[in-house]
């Protein structure tokens, strides 16, 4: 990952690092069986935020070693997760600038899209490795995700100024 | 991908892997473990005496059981000797604690607190004190993943015990119910029946509690009697777990054997 390596400008690596743990943390908290499903995509979430904020820093490349991390996590075949958010990492990196000028509910609306583009692919290529699920109940977390992205979106801004971060 | 699937050395890279996020994982049962010493050190005296009471007893019953137990063991190895048959080797167990679960809710696993450091063995059985909750699929340094019997990717050969029928337990991704496979209509299977485990897949050790039958469904147009049985093991609160080590060495899994034979031959040539 970039963050750990000397940065090349503006510091602040290893803050993006910390959010990353703190987003691999939530995303395996145990949470009651009903709960499960809803569960919201944090790495995708705060992976969209540094690519759309600091797209010359955070990339595909961070994205890739994220989703071989989320990938031991959620026990899935290393490389599924990885692939969809280099995927997810890409489109951000296509719309940054749109997604920058945008009010933030009509963000929460591109990052709803870009979430459910992750679980679609993701779930499309578990269904290959033999993992089957038979409703598109998978996709509540898009919308989830959608809901929590103004109040992520703030505190990860904050936390970008605070430490300003370039 | 691909790699991942088919070949053992992307496995280790993966154990790994999970080395490094094993602090993280320590680190999210914090809290869970903080609050259980909390409500230790502020739970009530009288409460404690009450449970200490109740404790007791229980031991007592218990220890009646397994007094009983011990007396039809011998004379169950005595018969045995009789009929020149091969003696019943009793299992060890080890305690184990559940650290976490998976976030998927695809899949049906959890994370426990011992790895290939502590001798883990791939395919070995997991109980609580219910019955039979699943078996290791995976193993890292100082932890490994059990995959729970409700797995939709799991089955289990059982039988049940009041007439020693034998079958197989599918998992369905339900956590709280499993189907018995290919069960014929005339099957002597009724409610309430207790199904245990019947050793035959030489994975599971025999006579562990797996469920109990809740619902038999007997459609004549159907093939065969749909059988919905609830596991007895408490598959999404128990924390204390026993690891059991079997007497015989555990069945490898297809893959990997033929991997190794593949590995053989290589050598061979």
């Amino acid at each position: 990952m970039n963050s750990g390596a000397p940065a090349p400008s503006g510091g602040g690596g290893l803050i993006i690092l910390a959010t990353f743990l703190v987003g691999l943390m939530l995303s395996q908290i145990p949470l009651p069986y009903y709960l499960e499903w809803a569960r919201p995509e944090w790495v995708a979430m705060i992976l969209i935020y540094w690519v759309m904020a600091l797209p010359h820093r955070v990339g595909m490349g961070v994205a890739f070693f994220l989703g071989l991390f989320l990938d031991v996590i959620k026990g899935s075949v290393l490389g599924l997760n990885a692939l969809s958010l280099t995927i997810i990492a890409f489109l951000t990196l296509l719309l940054h600038q749109r997604l920058r000028m945008f009010p933030v509910v009509q963000q929460a609306l591109m990052v709803m899209v870009l979430v459910g583009i992750n679980q679609l692919l993701f779930h499309w290529m578990q269904a290959f490795t033999g993992y089957t699920g038979d409703n598109l109940i998978f996709l509540l977390p898009c919308l989830i995700s959608a809901v929590l992205w103004p109040w992520l979106f703030v505190v990860l801004r904050g936390i970008r100024r605070l430490f300003r971060i370039k | 991908m691909a790699a991942d699937l088919y070949s053992a050395k992307v496995r280790e890279s993966r154990a790994y892997l999970s080395l490094l996020l094993t602090p993280l994982q320590w680190v999210i049962d914090v809290p869970s473990r903080f609050a259980g010493e909390v409500s230790d050190i502020v739970v009530d005296r009288s409460l404690l005496v009450k449970e200490n009471a109740k404790l007791k007893s229980e031991a007592l019953l218990l220890e009646r059981k397994v007094q009983q137990n011990d007396a039809l063991w011998l004379e169950n190895n005595r018969l045995r000797e009789l009929l020149k048959g091969s003696h019943r080797v009793d299992e060890e167990v080890q305690l184990v604690e559940l650290i976490g679960v998976n976030p998927d809710p695809f899949q049906h696993q959890v994370i426990i607190n011992r790895g290939s450091e502590n001798n883990v063995v791939l395919g070995q059985p997991i109980l609580d004190a219910g019955g039979v909750m699943g078996q290791v699929t995976e193993i890292s340094y100082y932890t490994s993943r059990v995959m729970l019997i409700t797995d939709a990717r799991h089955a289990l050969p059982v039988e049940i015990n009041r007439n020693g029928f034998r079958t197989i337990a599918i998992g369905k991704g339900e956590l709280d119910e499993l189907e018995l496979d290919h069960v014929p209509d005339t099957a002597d299977i009724q409610e309430n029946d207790l199904v245990i485990t019947s050793g035959l897949g030489g994975r599971f050790p025999r006579g562990y509690p797996v469920a109990i039958v809740s619902e038999v469904i007997r459609d004549p147009g159907q093939q065969f009697a749909r059988v919905r049985i609830k596991p007895t093991a408490l598959l999404d609160k128990s924390r204390h777990l026993l690891l059991v080590n079997m007497p015989e060495i555990p069945v490898v899994p297809a893959d990997a054997q033929l991997e190794n034979e593949v590995t053989a031959s290589e050598e061979k040539q």
